[in-house]
């Protein structure tokens, strides 16, 4: 038998109702998979006498005839989910012990299907990255190298600690949140699946926030059929967030026949941005091939506000953090840093709990909202915004869906981009656009560049038309065959 | 538009986030490169366009009118880095 | 012109109010958390109230709901779409670094009050507004040498702040206006308005000026939870600002404390530094939007307002203006005083009601819910004097009985035997024996003393026990002595 950690959902879903293997049997695999994983820090907490004791439960579920869509399936949870009892941090020193009395509504509906937590990745701090650089609990390292590289590669961000789990076949699969990209840049950087659906689809409760209009959680997955699965365990309406739609979740498995023949997939010209890497271009027109191929119409199609999606980007999400950071004071959990009265006890325990960027991001957020500043940022940043709602909503009507690349690179090596946080920025140029309209879109792994780092392509679709985005996905993937894996250097 | 070591003090003040003064000019560089960086929008014509409330378009759901949570002062003061008697307590707050 | 005089000559005192009045609910605003006042610590909180990582505001249907009724009853425009926006301060009452207000698009739009004084002159307050917020937990600083501690219990309250405009003149004016607030709430019942559980306060901004000049600079006394400490707060403040300004001073913008020890309003240095609340639109909220439909169903459920009750009561009952305005200052007084009213004499009900009822109320400290008397039964009195089963003054006492035992009225008169004679033989033969026993006084009479009669009156009356029909023994009495 190959080792257990390294099937995927599907294969495993279906290993266990054939009675192959023992959910406990699966987790304990993964479990040592996480233990030999350490080196690419992708976990900050380990749970694995709680992963086993939820095994154990799912095995006897099982046994007495309830099987969730998720039943006995190990994953890694990213440390943006409050999870109750077990530490949480959001990669934050300002979160310092803290351990909710409470869980977050889409790892409860996960639990309920019967997933297994293995533990809790690490992530940029409060999600604010793309190369999990920012974590107070250290960077995580991505499982890929190029051959012959001695340096260390970022795995993407924020969610980097999901990718290089999944990547690493230490978890079957995990969760992540997308704020501007941040579950399929760090998915595309890592060569695996991530699927941000469409915003109103998974529940905002319990998940620690960044960007409160941007934030969407999704599946991090080894393919598109773990991503199809996973997502509809994940979704649903949930009363406690007010932005939930009251929508019915399709089972999205049932998208995966691969078949495009007749539908139009949209190109937009104004994603060939200046000084894009010649091998991202040359995989997006082999993407566009692909479909092809397989029966679908390629058409040009028009942006035009795509270059002002950026700055929106990083008006909007900063001034939604600098407000919903503000609890974060040292009064009622995490980090107090005690100063001689109450201004320098918040503003100790701010400086010390917050990183860098975290800090540079609440103070754009608070600047762009000051008096005198907020019509010239914050207002004309969600004017803006509209204008890119109104450019996607007009592409689709012509399109069912639209084709990019993920990032406009490769994995990088650490430290080569943290000096500049706008060189940093650039990372998510290709997947915040469709973040302020809400809209699904998923990373594929498509290929590899010219040093043997995976590359991924992105299938955005309109508002909750989650079954066309799996459609094309399923369609590329069947296509690109993608199956390198990075060489377990990790392991002694 | 470009921030000034005042300006900089200042919004570190509002969000509550002490800066060593020979923080001031990095940090001043940092937020101005973001900010040169978000100017772009002013090419941007927006007039007669509505800023964006929600991508979600739908309306505010509302909630009954009942008592259903709460009841738990040891969970809600349980993280508190300190907390006596179910009260949390926190630096003196002078009026 | 209401104007004070300062050492230089007149001024004019210019005040605004902002009035937060707690929504009457269950649950909070935005949590499932309860309300009721005076719980143990932190009893009351949810992870939503806490300000906890992840946690999320669903909003309550009944505070808005509420917020709509009240603003009908200012005779306000009802905004179909409004916005609920985040205020941003740090503060240890302030569980999430941010209040949720409504900044530029409040639920509730212009109207206005209508204020009576004490020498009857009628004036209208505007109204800028009422919009829908949450209120902050409470801070204690005498419980520990060199901490607070913290309550969250009324974090997330749901209070609706009703902002006047600059449109009064005195503390007499101030009072009024608040007072009326405080009987249109309560009539709606969106309200409980116990200023001194909090339920209902006010921030009170006063500004002085010369008659004629523009507005001065106006100060901002905070949560001002009595309507004597309203009417102090004014009247202190009013004349430090002249005070300062007579100086050849200025007044600084602030806001300050009304210290209720000292009568003093003071500066609050803690809240002095730079405001810059950076409101923006909550992005974990839509803007809320009412159906026409609902506003108007609303509108069609409110009960009779006190100005409408009052002219009514005027119209209907034939009341003076000051007999129907202390009828209608509360629903209860005046939803009582109709049931007595209802086909009898009007005049005569609100006499009972107003002086006998009223009059014992406010002598054992009770309140007309807690009356002994129904007014079924204060209704049946008033039918036994019209009836002439009792006299208007034997009614007096029946009362007096009623209100120590809460029985009815009729069954006082049968057990007590207080039934007027009204049968002319035994009056007659009561009158006989007066007669016959004062022989001088009968000749006094006759002589032309007729004042007399009233004399004899009393005795019949007293040998009767009082239950004597007055008006039966004095034509008895004149027939026999005069033989008129
Ligand atoms: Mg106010
Ligand atoms: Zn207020």
């Amino acid at each position: 038998m190959t080792d257990l950690n390294e099937l995927t959902l599907a294969q495993a879903r279906d290993g266990l109702a054939r009675g192959d293997f023992t959910s406990v049997e699966l987790t304990a695999a993964c479990i040592a998979a996480v233990e030999a994983a350490r080196p690419l820090n992708a976990f900050i907490t380990e749970t694995p006498e709680k992963a086993l004791a939820m095994a154990k439960a799912s095995d006897e579920r099982r046994a007495s005839g309830t099987v969730g869509l998720m039943e006995g399936l190990p994953l890694g949870i990213k440390d943006l989910f409050c999870t109750e009892g077990v530490l949480t941090t959001a990669a934050s020193h300002i979160l310092d012990g803290f351990h909710p009395p409470y869980e977050s509504s889409v790892t409860t509906r996960l639990w309920s299907e019967g997933a297994v937590m293995l533990g809790k990745l690490n992530m940029d701090e409060f999600a604010m990255g793309s190369s999990n650089e920012t974590s107070y609990y250290g960077n995580v390292v991505n499982p890929w190298v190029p051959e012959g590289d001695n340096r260390r590669y970022v795995p993407g961000g924020s969610s980097g600690g999901s990718a290089a789990a999944v990547a690493a076949r230490a978890v079957l699969a995990a969760t992540g949140t997308d704020t501007g990209g941040s579950i399929r840049q760090p998915a595309a950087f890592a060569g695996i699946v991530g699927a941000k659906p469409t915003y109103g689809r998974c529940s905002r409760f319990g998940i620690v926030a960044f960007a409160s209009s941007l934030d969407q959680a999704g599946p991090m997955t080894r393919d598109v059929r773990d991503a199809a699965i996973m997502l509809r365990a994940m979704a649903g309406f949930d009363p406690k967030d007010s932005t939930s739609v009251d929508m019915a979740v399709p089972d999205f498995e049932t998208a995966l026949d691969g078949d495009v023949r007749g539908l139009k997939i949209g190109v937009p010209a104004e994603y060939r941005v200046d000084g894009m890497p010649a091998e991202i271009e040359r995989l997006w027109h082999q993407g566009e091939a692909w479909l092809k191929d397989a029966g679908a119409e390629i058409v040009p199609i028009s942006l035009p506000h795509t270059k002002y999606a950026l700055p929106t980007y990083y008006i909007v999400a900063p001034a939604e953090a600098s407000s919903n950071l503000a609890r974060y004071d040292g009064m009622r959990y995490g980090l107090r840093v005690p100063g001689k009265d109450l201004v320098e006890t918040y503003e100790g325990t701010r400086a010390a709990g917050f990183g860098a960027e975290v800090q540079r991001r609440i103070m754009i957020g608070t600047y762009v909202l000051s008096a005198g500043y907020y019509d010239a940022y914050y207002l004309k940043a969600q004017k803006v915004r509209t204008l890119i709602l109104r450019d996607f909503q007009q592409a689709f009507q012509g399109v069912d869906a639209i084709l990019t690349p993920t990032a406009p690179s490769a994995a990088f090596a650490f430290g080569e981009k943290s000096g500049d946080p706008v060189a940093m920025y650039l990372n998510d140029v290709f997947t915040v656009p469709a973040s302020l309209a809400g809209l699904p879109g998923m990373s594929v792994p498509a290929g590899l560049s010219a040093t043997g780092m995976p590359m991924g392509l992105q299938v955005l679709a309109p508002a909750f038309d989650e079954m066309t985005m799996f459609r094309v996905g399923a369609a590329l993937e069947r296509a690109a065959g993608f199956d390198a894996r990075p060489a377990k250097w990790w392991v002694s | 538009m470009s921030l000034d070591r005042d300006t900089v003090r200042r919004v570190a003040k509002l969000a509550r986030i002490s800066v060593n003064e020979d923080r001031l000019d990095d940090l001043g560089h940092d937020l101005n490169r973001i900010l040169g960086f978000v100017e772009h929008l002013d090419e941007v014509d927006v007039s007669g366009v509505q800023p964006m409330t929600s991508v979600a378009s739908q309306t505010l759901r509302w909630r009954e009118d009942r008592v259903t949570d709460g009841g738990y002062p040891e969970k809600v003061t349980g993280n508190a880095p300190a907390a006596d008697h179910d009260f949390f307590a926190v630096p003196r707050v002078v009026e | 012109m209401n104007l004070i005089e300062g050492a230089t000559g007149p001024w004019e005192i210019v005040i605004g109010l902002e009035v937060h009045a707690q929504v009457s609910s269950n649950a909070k605003l935005f949590s499932g958390a309860a309300t009721a006042f005076g719980a143990e610590p932190n009893s009351q909180v949810s992870f939503v109230d806490a300000g906890m990582p992840g946690m999320l505001p669903v909003i309550n249907a009944w505070c808005v709901e509420q917020a709509v009724r009240t603003g009908m009853g200012l005779n306000a425009e009802i905004n179909l779409r409004s916005v609920f926006d985040r205020k941003n301060y740090f503060y240890p009452d302030l569980p999430q670094g941010y209040q949720i207000s409504q900044y530029k698009q409040p639920v509730v739009g212009r109207g206005s009050v209508t204020i009576e004084l004490s020498d009857g002159t009628v004036k209208v307050i505007g109204v800028e507004r009422l919009h829908l917020e949450q209120d902050a937990g409470k801070s204690l600083h005498d419980q520990h040498p060199s901490m607070s501690y913290v309550d969250l219990n009324r974090s997330g309250v749901a209070l609706m702040e009703i902002v006047s405009d600059p449109d009064m003149r005195s503390a007499e004016e101030a009072s009024a206006y608040v007072e009326k607030l405080r009987q249109i709430v309560l009539y709606l019942g969106t309200c409980d308005a116990v200023m001194a559980e909090g339920s209902m306060r006010a921030d009170v901004n006063v500004s002085v000026r010369r008659p004629g000049e523009g507005f001065g600079t106006r100060c901002e006394i905070k949560n001002v939870n009595s309507m004597r400490f309203i009417r102090q707060a004014i009247e202190y403040e009013a004349r430090r600002q002249i005070a300062i300004i007579e100086d050849g001073g200025k007044i600084d913008q602030e806001t300050r404390l009304f210290d209720p020890n000292k009568g003093e309003t003071r500066s609050m240095r803690s809240k002095e530094e730079a405001h810059d609340y950076r409101y923006f639109p909550d992005p974990d909220l839509l803007p809320l939007e009412l159906d026409p439909a609902w506003v108007e169903g609303i509108r069609a459920s409110l009960p009779e307002l006190p100005d409408a009750k009052k002219a009514r009561f005027v119209a209907e009952y034939g009341l003076s203006d000051y007999d129907a305005r202390t009828l209608v200052s509360d629903r209860a007084s005046a939803d009582y005083y109709e049931a007595v009213a209802k086909g009898r004499d009007a005049k005569l009900a609100c006499n009972w009601v107003t002086t006998d009822l009223f009059g014992h109320l406010n002598k054992d400290g009770k309140t007309i819910g807690d009356s002994p008397v129904s007014a079924a039964q204060l209704g049946q009195l008033i039918d036994r004097i019209v009836d002439r089963t009792i006299s208007g003054r034997l009614a007096k006492e029946v009362f007096e009985l009623m209100w120590e035992t809460g029985r009815d009225p009729d069954a006082i008169i049968e057990e007590k035997g207080l039934k007027q004679v009204t049968d002319t033989g035994a009056i007659a033969a009561v009158v006989d024996r007066v007669i016959a026993e004062n022989p001088d006084k009968v000749a006094e009479v006759q002589g032309g003393k007729e004042k007399l009669l009233g004399w004899f009156t009393g005795q019949v009356m007293k040998l009767s026990g009082g239950k004597a029909n007055p008006q039966a023994v004095n034509d008895i009495l004149r027939a026999k002595i005069l033989g008129g």
